[in-house]
Parts: C-alpha cells; structure tokens; sequence
C-alpha cells in the first residue's frame, strides 16, 4: 500500500513528476549545481514556427497592439519637456481565455494531447487555470485546477473566486484550498490518482509558449512603426512570463530593454493564513516576484524554465493603489476595461516613460480580462471590508496589508528599483547551496548565465560567501 | 436531504495542525489545511454529515456535505467613491473643465 501521508507522498515528488511532464530532468543536470537551460528548453521539440502553429490551433495569439494616446499624454503633463516616451500595450485580454496565460497553455495541453494523457492538471490560483481549462477543452481532455483561495475563515478572495467561477464555467473541476505551500501535496496526490499531465507553469512547454508574445512584439512594431520598441515592461510574478517574452524578442532579434514590474507587497507573507486577504493582488507580486527571481527551482518542477534573472534589464516595484489608479485611467482615458493584476507593468510604464524621450517606445506586453470579483472596484471593496485603509495621498506611504493609497495626483505615481545587485547575489548563494567548495568550471559558466553577469562577478560573489572580501 | 445525483459542495480536513509542513507561519501552523470539491452525491446525504460525490473528472472524493446546489455570489461590490473620483480628476487633468 502507497504511503499517502504528506511525507510519504513528498518523497515520491520526483517519481510523480517524472510520469507527470513526461521528461526526465535529470537529464539535463551538468556539474555540480549546473543544468543545461538550453538544452531543456529544446527538449520541447517545438521552435518558434511551431509554437505560432500550436497556438494557432487554439485561436491564441496574434493579439493587437495598442497606442495608448491619452495616457501617454498624461504622462507628458507629469514629465520634463521632451520626456514621456509613447505608451503601447499589446491587449493579451484578447485571447480566448482573456490572458497571456493561453499562450502557456496551449503548448501545454498539445503536447498532453499529443502524448497521450487523458486530462492536465495546473496549480493555479489566476488566469492560467483559465487558460488550461479552455484549452482542455478545446483538445477534448479532461482538466482539473488546484486553487490556494480561502484563509481558515473560508473567507476566500474575490479575484479566486472569480477565476474558480471561469475555470468551472470551462468544464474544469476546481479543488480549493485553504492557504499554505501544502498545496503541492494535494497536487501530487492528484497527478499520481489521475495520471494527467502536470500542465505546470513553469515547464519548458508553457515558458516556450510565451516566446510567441515577444516575437510578435518585434513583429507587429516592425510592421506598424518600422521600428522596435526601446523598452518592454512585463508584470513579474515566477518569471515565466518575463523570461518567456525576453526569449521571443530575442530570436525577432529585438533588444529592447526588459523590465520586470511587480507590486510591492513587502511585509506580507505569502503563507500566512491571516495576512492572506490583507493583499489586494493575488499574483504580480513581490511574494513571488522576489523568491521565484532568485530561487527559480522552488516551483513545481525540477527545474524552472521561467528564468527571468538571466533577462532582466531592471526590476522594479509599484504599489498597490498605483496599480489600481492606472486600471480606472485606462479605462477613463483609453475606454478600456482590463483586471488590474495585469495592469501592474502598465502603472511602471506610465512613470518609467516620463523618463524617456517622447520619440522613444515602452510597451506593455499584456492585459487581462475583467469581470465580477476581478476588477478595481471588488477588489478595492474587499479591502475596505476587510479594515484596509484606502485613501488618496503619495503612494510611497502605501503599507502592504495596512493601506492602499491612490496617487492624489498622476505625478505621484512611482516606482522604486529593486537592487538587481542584491537579487542577483541572492540568486548565486541559493544555488550553491552547500555546494560552495564542490563548484566545477560548468558551475561557474552556469551561474554566469543564471545572473547575465560575467565570471568575475560570480567569482567575487562566491568570495563573500566564502567570507572574504566584501564586494 | 440532498439526493443521490445531486449537486454539492464537501468539505474535508486535507492536513490537521500538527501533520503540517515544519516551515509556516505561526498563525498558519495553528489551522488544519483544507480542501472544498463538488461533485454528484452518489448516495442521499444530510448536511453536515459524511458524503462521497463524483467530481466531473470522474473522481470520486470523500467529505462533509456542506452546501447543496452551490452557486457563485461574488460581484462588482458596493460603490467605493474613490473610483470615480479618479476618472474625473484625471479627465479634468488631460481634457480640462466644462470650459476650458
């Protein structure tokens, strides 16, 4: 008889998973602390003509692009003359399931489909169960979505809830939880009773899939302005998505300057039953923005194909009531209506362009769908019950889990750079480990290429953590 | 009672406290982790009491019955003022008053 206890099913992780993505990564595994990204990454077997196919089928992608005037103008009347760069965001709310998120999941479900498994599994509390559960759908396979949604009153977010309400409404079963990082346990529990594909984020499949929204940023710009954009902001929460998008505009050849975006939910801890509904964003954020950058491999798979360290120009952070003061510009300026989770890169955008040249392009790689619980206003009344302070003032005063503070003015609207100095440290010292003496030359290349730095870099890390000299 | 073949939300206790993963939070740590399923009853249940339903994958899942015919009651919410105090600042902002 199998062991089902917690330990007894952890200890089995790799075995499940193994069965569960069809691949063994082991594989991929090179020195010490190293593993061959790239190799992974090819091991999907599909390239980027491919990807385009895949989502084809599914109706995802070629989404449009859209120059956001009024907003652009508005940040001009906040910006030096000469400044406030032109604002476009590529409208990812058109997909079929309203998210960027069908671009991770058709790859996802195809190769389910493909390979012989009768239905996905994803681990998800957002758009993405969404998204597997249209596409499972589509392709006739059965789906099942776990969701971290209520704290231990049952008291669960409006966004989840919304998001249960979608992937039901798609035909999926939706098991919901109370919070806590257990959930992996359940998930297991699940993989190994139904034998379905783990429709992971963070496999190669999903993070190829979103190789196709960057290439169709160079693309589209190419076509409509003859140009490519100068920077490209993405909301950054376990780094798929940034890490997804670096990699597309790299093979259009694109160079735009990457920049990740986040809200600042500092404080907070993401597995704490009582601060869980003290969080008006339940993805995006610093609580996993943070520990996913420098921690790839602390997901659901062995090894991560979200990587957004080894892409990342710059990483910065916005608070909470900037994300929704932008979400009700958009929709007061531009007429549209977006969830505000995805509008996060959006409210970066707006202060990172009065920083640029007006001939300069920063665009906003994604939206996402709105509808009851998911919207400014639910959200923001949820926080109103639930004793948060919301009021308008300078945002830099906003205290996660306490107050939402609305820009009194859109020249308050700010944001604060995260030490990409600190991050990328952080990220060497997780990955060492205990290995700190045991490191090989393909070690030292790989964390090279974890951090985009150069070996001196890494080398004079690995000296503070030997105790050395202090950098 | 609920009937056979009736739709149905139960509710199970996945992990007590004390079965839990050794890194939580305190508060975390003090409550069981639990799990809600819906499925089609597979026998006449009361609520509150124990149940198994087929969940729409074909899984069967055991529980305390606890809500029949269970249905979403999340919203837009109540009017928060802020909001349109937002659209219209930033509209006098960019586009000026009646009479500019």
């Amino acid at each position: 008889m199998r062991d089902m206890s917690y330990n007894g099913v952890m200890s089995r992780r790799n075995e499940i998973m193994r069965t569960a993505v069809g691949m063994d990564y082991s594989q991929f595994e090179r020195g010490t602390i190293a593993f061959d990204y790239e190799a992974m990454m090819a091991a999907t077997g599909y390239d980027i003509d491919e990807l385009i196919r895949i989502q084809s089928l599914f109706s995802v992608g070629n989404t449009p692009i859209i120059e956001l005037k009024n907003l652009t103008a508005l940040a001009r009347k906040c910006a030096p003359r000469g400044k406030g760069a032109r604002i476009f965001v590529k409208d990812e709310a058109s997909n079929p399931s309203g998210s960027f998120k069908a671009r991770r999941s058709a790859t996802s479900v195809y190769h389910a489909a493909t390979h012989g498994y009768r239905g996905v599994i994803a681990a998800t509390s957002g758009n993405y169960g969404a998204a597997v559960a249209s596409h499972a759908a589509m392709a006739g396979l059965k789906c099942i979505v776990v969701q971290e949604c209520y704290d231990s009153r049952g008291v669960g977010q409006p966004e989840i809830i919304e998001k249960a309400r979608k992937c039901e409404a798609l035909g999926a079963e939706v098991v919901q939880l109370t919070v806590g990082p257990e959930l992996f346990y359940t998930f297991l529990k699940l993989l190994e009773e139904t034998g379905y594909f783990n429709s992971s984020l963070y496999t190669p499949f999903g993070i190829a899939g979103i190789e196709t929204l960057g290439y169709e940023i160079a693309q589209q710009f190419r076509a409509k302005l003859g140009r490519d954009p100068d920077a490209v902001v993405c909301t950054n929460a376990g780094g798929g998505n940034l890490t997804g998008t670096a990699r597309g505009l790299r093979k259009a050849g694109c160079h735009a300057k990457l920049i990740g975006a986040s809200v600042n939910l500092s404080g907070l801890h993401m597995a704490s039953d009582t601060q869980f509904n003290r969080k008006s964003f339940t993805t995006g954020h610093t609580g996993f923005g943070v520990p996913f950058a420098t921690n790839p491999d602390r997901s659901d798979v062995p090894r991560s194909a979200g990587r957004p360290l080894r892409y990342m120009d710059r990483y910065v952070t916005v608070a909470q009531g900037s994300v929704f003061y932008i979400t009700e510009c958009l929709a007061s300026l531009e007429g549209l209506e977006k969830g505000p989770a995805g509008n996060t890169a959006l409210a970066a955008a707006f202060r990172i362009a009065q920083d640029m040249d007006e001939d300069e392009i920063i665009v906003v790689q994604e939206t996402e769908y709105t509808g009851a619980g998911k919207h400014i206003n639910p959200q923001l009344w949820f926080a109103r019950q639930n004793g948060i302070d919301i009021r308008f003032g300078d945002p830099s005063q906003e205290v996660p889990g306490e107050s939402i503070v609305l820009p009194a003015h859109p020249s308050l609207l700010s944001v604060a750079d995260v030490d990409m100095d600190h991050l990328r440290r952080s990220a060497i010292k997780n990955a060492v480990g205990s290995k700190l003496d045991e490191l090989t030359p393909t070690d030292i290349r790989f964390l090279v290429e974890e951090t985009n730095t150069d070996e001196a870099y890494v080398r004079a890390a690995l000296d503070t953590l030997r105790g050395g000299v202090k950098a | 009672m609920a009937k056979k073949g009736d739709w149905v939300q139960i509710h199970s206790i996945v992990l007590q406290p004390g079965e839990r993963s050794a890194n939580l939070p305190q508060d975390t740590k003090r409550v069981p982790l639990e799990m809600w399923v819906k499925g089609r009853l597979l026998a006449n249940a009361e609520p509150g009491c124990e149940a198994a339903v087929r969940t729409r994958t074909g899984r069967i899942e055991r529980g305390t019955l606890v809500d029949e015919a269970p249905y979403f009651t999340h919203s837009f919410g109540g009017l928060v003022p802020e909001v349109l105090e937002i659209g219209d600042s930033v509209r006098e902002i960019l586009f000026g008053g009646e009479d500019a």
